[in-house]
């Protein structure tokens, strides 16, 4: 593992490891770019790993001090925890389900073909399908997807026989146990999945791809990277020709420093990523940086989602095996005929005991509540995801007064429904309620949204330097050498899990780094 | 919020360092032995007198009524709770002031009451139920003893998952295809 020195000014500092920071860290230093990668949590590796929801959640989840806004239910039960993400070295690869699915065409136009939606700040992706297609299948084959270069699926289990045979009654056609990229077969130097469960918590086996173990050792072995956990960024520097210089964070001993950079990509998920952006202000950039459009922490978007839980006579035991290796997609698609504009998909999900407890209806109790978990063993779950309406007015901005541990305001996430995304909810839980009504539900339990994970385009691509805050690439229109690197630069956020399309984002990314870098256009 | 508020909230409002909501989640698996003693299931109570506690394990059982779930399993929340006041007296006098609330609410010991009217007169002392809520939903569930009761295996990575142990031993269901879920690699 390479060390730079805080003085290189030739390196590419990459702030956060997770899905597109990790990725395209891995990828420069596979170009033979030098790459300072810091990320504020510490390096776990799978020994840590405990089969223990409260106990995982504990050691990775982000839990420095945010609040929120907005008429969100989330913003009442969890007003501290608005998203369920990763503060550790992999980010939230490290508790990813692993489903990896391929935006669709219309879903990177959704302006010209859902039209004005009033309230929704829609906008067209500056990209198309066609541009993604080889990089998504290098991300593919660089998760090893299954169902994806002759990788055969995961085997179903308990959990994903009520949905396949209840979907199935309903008519549904494309049911399957998805594109996962957990091993179904040891591959990579990864083993095949044991059915552990707890895929939440960290694979304990490692079948799961995660930056931490699949991506890190791999750039750490070209002797191009300087992996700096425990350092969390404070502020981006700049020059007096407004090019970013530097980034000035606090190390594990809790010293600032400043690494400086010829080129700075911000990787920090949709929270953190803009309230850096916000937190380094200056005389030069008094709205934050790359923000001269003001759309920084706007259109803060966390996937339409809700979960549907059933319970029936016969034992389940959902909790065995993967969690959400099982899929409906049949209302992915954009049929305005159903009320509302783009799609979702229902995905198998299970919770432990502990997890079920804390977030089937938070805050319940008495004599229903009991009940729903007396049925544990006996009870499917699944998860419902769909592409969500952004708005200006959800974002994610600087609290007026709350300081975090370094002295910074913290960030305050602000929430609110769009109509379409309760028409969409409305009809996924009626939806998935139906799916387990045909194979005889006792009773079905429309759940609410959990803390955000899917976490989506405060800093979204734009054509026009006006209306987002980086360009077809994650550069950022003000500043040439400022990139956004994760899924804040998504300009809409689709029906599907985000993590595969941040990969290919990134793995697209590190070649138009690599390429301004050599031709000298930074 | 008020400071006394509950602990699922405290931990998730993570106003809080990390270690101390961690130390809120480990005290939530407290050894309880297996015999009853003195009809207190050996609790240890250090600030809340003995009719307190029978009281307050009663209110756990109203908030999350299982019915065929031991005393024990309750007690084991008010063993938090008593450790908790010890750390907090405002935990100590909304836990000791809701309990005398409860029992003066209708003329008759709280304990006394029917079930019915034992849930009534609990949901009209809000601060009490959320303060016993907040800390016996982590308390009660997150209990490995009490995993047993509603048929949850807890950690499976020691006995190598469920790839042996019957992930899809579901059987009153058909098989779905082998396009659908192919057979183990």
């Amino acid at each position: 593992m390479a060390k730079f020195a805080l003085s290189d000014d030739g390196v590419v500092v990459v702030i956060g490891s997770g899905a597109g920071g990790g990725t395209l860290a891995h990828e420069l230093c596979q170009k033979g770019v030098k790459v300072v990668l810091l990320e504020a949590g510490g390096r776990l590796s799978l020994a840590d790993f405990v089969n223990d929801e409260w106990t995982a959640f504990m050691q990775t989840a982000w839990l420095d001090k945010r609040t929120t806004s907005g008429s969100w239910r989330v913003s009442k039960d969890f007003p501290n925890l608005p998203a369920w993400i990763c503060k550790t070295v992999g980010g939230s690869t490290v508790h990813w389900a692993g489903a990896s699915l391929r935006f669709q065409e219309h879903e990177f136009q959704v302006r010209t073909v859902y039209g004005d939606i009033p309230g929704a700040s829609l906008l067209d992706w500056p990209l198309t399908l066609k541009d993604l297609e080889p990089y998504y299948d290098r991300a593919e084959d660089k998760l090893g997807v299954t169902r994806t270069h002759g990788i055969p699926g995961l085997p179903g289990n308990n959990n994903f026989k009520v949905m396949y045979n209840g979907a199935t009654r309903l008519g549904y056609k494309d049911v399957h146990t998805g594109r996962m990229a957990i091993n179904s077969r040891p591959r990579d130097g990864r083993p095949a999945c044991q059915q552990i469960g707890f895929c939440f918590q960290g694979c304990k086996i490692g079948a799961k791809w995660s930056i931490l173990y699949s991506e890190i050792p791999k750039a750490e072995a070209t002797g191009n990277l300087d992996l700096r956990p425990e350092c969390q960024a404070l502020r981006i520097e700049h020059d007096a020709r407004g090019k970013v210089t530097g980034v000035l964070y606090v190390d594990k001993s809790g010293i600032q420093q400043v690494q400086k950079a010829r080129i700075v990509c911000v990787a920090c998920n949709s929270i953190e990523s803009p309230r850096l952006l916000l937190n380094s202000a200056s005389s030069r950039f008094p709205q934050g940086l790359a923000n001269s459009s003001g759309q920084v922490g706007k259109n803060y978007m966390r996937h339409m989602t809700g979960s549907v839980y059933a319970s029936f006579d016969q034992p389940v035991n959902m909790h065995r095996g993967t969690t959400m290796a099982g899929i409906v997609t049949d209302e992915s698609g954009n049929k305005p005929a159903r009320g509302f504009a783009g799609g979702y998909l229902m995905e198998t999900l299970s919770l432990g005991l502990p997890f079920l407890a804390a977030f089937l209806n938070p805050g319940a109790y008495g004599e229903p509540f009991a009940e729903a978990l007396d049925h544990y063993n006996h009870t499917a779950g699944m998860w419902l995801v769909g592409e969500d309406m952004p708005q200006a007015t959800n974002r994610v901005s600087l609290h007026p007064t709350e300081k975090d541990q370094y002295g910074l305001p913290v960030p305050n996430v602000h929430f609110d429904d769009h109509p379409n995304d309760v028409a969409m909810r409305s009809h996924a839980y009626r939806q998935g309620s139906a799916v387990y009504q045909a194979v005889g539900a006792l009773k079905t339990y429309e759940v609410p949204s959990y803390p955000s994970t899917h976490n989506l385009g405060t800093n979204r691509m734009s054509a026009r330097p006006a209306d987002g805050v980086c360009n077809k690439w994650g550069q950022t229109h003000d500043i040439a050498n400022l990139f956004i690197s994760d899924g804040s630069q998504f300009t809409t956020g689709g029906a599907e899990n985000p993590t595969l399309t941040i990969v290919t984002l990134a793995i697209r990314q590190a070649e138009y780094i690599a390429d301004q870098m050599k031709t000298r256009n930074i | 919020m008020e400071a006394q508020s509950l602990d699922r909230r405290t931990f998730l409002r993570l106003s809080g360092s990390a270690a101390a909501a961690m130390a809120v989640i480990s005290a939530g698996v407290p050894l309880v032995p297996l015999a009853a003693e003195a009809g207190l299931w050996g609790l240890e109570l250090r600030v809340l007198s003995e009719h307190e506690a029978m009281t307050l394990v009663k209110v756990a059982r109203r908030i999350f009524p299982h019915r065929t779930l031991a005393d024990m399993y309750y007690a084991a929340v008010v063993q938090v709770l008593d450790e908790d006041a010890q750390k907090s007296a405002e935990t100590a006098r909304l836990l000791k002031d809701g309990v005398a609330a409860l029992d003066k609410a209708l003329g008759t010991r709280w304990i006394d009451l029917s079930a019915g009217y034992q849930f009534a007169a609990l949901q009209a002392q809000p601060k009490l139920l959320d303060a016993v809520k907040g800390k016996a939903v982590v308390a009660l569930y997150n209990n490995p003893l009490a995993w047993r009761h509603f048929g949850y295996e807890g950690p499976s990575f020691q006995d190598g998952g469920y790839i042996k142990r019957g992930f899809n031993d579901l059987n009153w269901l058909p098989d779905p295809p082998e396009g659908a879920s192919p057979r183990v690699g």
